[in-house]
């Protein structure tokens, strides 16, 4: 049986670690570096680095950081922020990402994705969305550019479009709850995932143990993506995956 | 020494690490004559079957590699490079792979429960005993990550299995110095690493 995922995501800015609420009013919270060595000592099942530096973006130190990232990150590795074109996911993964992410590009250049499954493999790709409710049409709308531009395109025709290419993985973020701490927007990737043949990742919103677990019991999303709730929560993945297999979630056997 | 065969497909720099980590000499070989070094070889890879053989053979790294494996050095094939095996990649039209195992390699069927790719952590139930695996427990999930699985013609050549709502072949061995995973051990410490680690100091003997 596939076992169900803890993936850390940890927001990059100007070469350090920040998070925010609903993508805004983001606090340093650390060093990458060392995250990452406690990260993989604690059994998180991957890793993600998500770079929001969009005014400053110094690719250069970006990169530098994802190189001695991945010296110490022996499990899966995902990197995003900024991917334009098939010389920027080059640079990624040469720096030892071992998959990419990708949000605005798929709905400014969606070529991008065929060309970089031509040459690294669909399954090196994590379609990532951030979306917002809009209260007016009763529907969830997709922004891009670090949650700063409504497309106003419907999350769902969004994914069932991201569904068309080729890629590994749906990275799906909920601007709403992003940073906030009070759970999963359950419903949404209920729907989502009964719908979508390619695994779910879901995120924003975990803020304790049995918003994991509730999110696993009622949705068929492959992994849960955590932010704040190990920044600001006092929590480890070792803890949620004590809790979440004690209450019968499958989770990856170590030992 | 483990040679890394770099034929231009997949995340080198993380097998590397990995290796530097157990401390086993490894290196990325960029040229086929460079195997002739090796001890070992790796054969890594993600992506596709069609372009991973059209890479091989371009640069005669499929000479250089049936030269190491008739001397019975041990090789092992991770993910792709364990298609890569087999006799024929059905993707694209079909191409025909380095033959080291009969048998086909498909994409896998969407059923219920199931999501492609086959993405995450998940175990092996055996049929048989292999020496990478010595001393690690039966019951270790490993990192997996593929849309592909090898169908061997030989039943005797199948190590594991793994259970995605219908079980899949997860490691395959010739019995002789040729093994193949479909996991990734370099990705799934600290058992993975086991297993490159009993890989170096494999004779090549089942």
């Amino acid at each position: 049986m596939l076992k169900k995922r803890i993936v850390p995501v940890l927001l990059l800015k100007n070469g350090r670690m920040v998070k925010g609420k609903k993508f805004n009013n983001y606090v340093d919270t650390g060093d990458p570096i060392t995250a990452v060595k406690i990260y993989s000592s604690q059994d998180a099942d991957e890793l993600m680095f998500l770079d929001i530096d969009t005014d400053s973006r110094s690719k250069k130190n970006f990169l530098n950081t994802i190189i001695n990232s991945a010296k110490e990150c022996n499990i899966p590795f995902s990197v995003g922020g900024g991917v334009k074109n098939l010389e920027d996911a080059k640079d990624i993964f040469l720096s030892g990402a071992d998959k990419i992410v990708i949000n605005s590009s798929i709905v400014n250049n969606p070529k991008l994705l065929d060309e970089i499954s031509y040459h690294y493999g669909s399954q090196a790709i994590i379609a990532s969305v951030d979306y917002k409710y809009n209260i007016s049409k009763d529907d969830n709308e997709v922004w891009i550019d670090c949650g700063k531009k409504n497309t106003e395109i419907s999350l769902n025709d969004h994914i069932k479009k991201i569904e068309k290419y080729r890629v590994g993985e749906i990275l799906v973020n909920s601007i709403d709850r992003d940073g906030m701490m009070g759970g999963y927007d359950i419903e949404n990737y209920r729907n989502i995932s009964k719908k979508i043949d390619i695994p779910i990742i879901a995120c924003g919103g975990a803020g304790n143990f049995n918003h994991i677990l509730d999110l696993f019991n009622s949705s068929e999303v492959s992994a849960a993506a955590c932010s704040s709730i190990f920044h600001f929560g006092d929590y480890n993945p070792i803890q949620i995956r004590t809790y979440l297999k004690n209450r019968n979630v499958g989770m990856r056997q170590i030992k | 020494m483990i040679g890394i065969v770099n034929f231009g497909l997949g995340n080198l720099g993380s097998i590397l690490n990995s290796l530097n980590q157990i401390d086993c000499s490894a290196k990325i070989l960029e040229n086929p004559k460079e195997i002739k070094n090796s001890d070992r070889l790796i054969l890594p890879g993600v992506g596709s079957f069609k372009v991973g053989m059209k890479n091989l053979i371009k640069n005669n790294w499929d000479e250089y590699i049936y030269e190491h494996t008739k001397k019975n050095k041990p090789l092992l094939g991770i993910c792709l490079g364990m298609q890569l095996l087999f006799e024929w990649g059905i993707e694209d039209g079909g191409t025909k792979g380095l033959c080291y195992f009969k048998g086909k390699v498909d994409k896998m069927k969407l059923n219920s429960g199931r999501k492609l790719p086959h993405v995450g952590w998940n175990k092996l139930n055996f049929y048989n005993k292999h020496p990478i695996f010595k001393n690690i427990s039966d019951h270790i999930d490993y990192y997996f990550i593929h849309s592909y699985e090898c169908i061997p013609s030989n039943q005797s050549d199948i190590v594991s299995k793994t259970d995605y709502n219908n079980e899949f072949v997860s490691c395959v061995s010739n019995g002789f110095s040729v093994v193949g995973t479909q996991f990734h051990p370099e990705k799934s410490p600290p058992n993975g690493l086991k297993i490159l680690k009993n890989f170096s100091k494999w004779n090549g003997e089942c």
